[in-house]
């Protein structure tokens, strides 16, 4: 079975759109949220769930099954799917 | 001022201190372009790798240069956007590793 992959991510972020593409390359699935896009309620709720995953609140962070990749890792992101 | 005025603006000031742009034409584009989104959208040019707050006093430390650049530039070649890097960066002749974000979690204001 295919792991869900999230993407918490900024809309002006080069490292954020490195791991889109990349995914998208390998033909992987994949919901994201811009959160620099969010405001109001959704973005308070939104930091407040990275920040139990990733306590610097920093971008990209991918959720991919049950591991957490901070940053545009290639190497670690291919682990985590099994490419 | 857009894009390539940015650019050259920055290159004329930077790269006398030695902060060179990365070689990777696209992404510095790219880079200059979300600078000026982030100008528009806050009113400073907030670094456009980090979730800014809208408050300059709080954003101050991630004003394009960041406060982190000297430090990062220092310890791994590049700053954390892969913006400004060493001339030893874009030679090749040292690894690209992910920079990690040094900026304090509290600054991120929800």
């Amino acid at each position: 079975m295919s792991k869900e992959v999230r993407i918490y991510s900024l809309s002006t972020c080069s490292h954020c759109r490195s791991t889109k593409s990349f995914l998208k390359e390998c033909n992987i699935k994949f919901q994201f949220t811009d959160v620099d896009l969010l405001t109001g309620d959704e973005r308070k709720s939104t930091i407040q769930d990275i920040k139990k995953i990733n306590p610097r609140c920093s971008f990209p962070t991918t959720i991919i099954g049950d591991t957490i990749i901070i940053g545009h890792k290639e190497q670690e992101i291919r682990e985590a799917l099994d490419l | 001022m857009d894009a390539k005025q940015l650019y050259e603006m920055l290159k004329k000031s930077q790269e006398p201190k030695g902060y060179f742009f990365n070689s990777d034409q696209e992404r510095v584009t790219e880079l200059m372009e979300n600078l000026l989104i982030n100008k528009k959208r806050y009113g400073y040019m907030a670094c456009p790798c980090r979730l800014a707050s809208g408050d300059k006093t709080n954003d101050v430390d991630i004003i394009c240069p960041c406060t982190y650049r000297e430090q990062d530039v220092k310890e791994y070649g590049s700053c954390y956007c892969n913006l400004y890097v060493s001339k030893e960066w874009n030679e090749n002749t040292i690894p690209h590793v992910f920079v990690p974000e040094k900026r304090p979690p509290e600054k991120i204001m929800i």
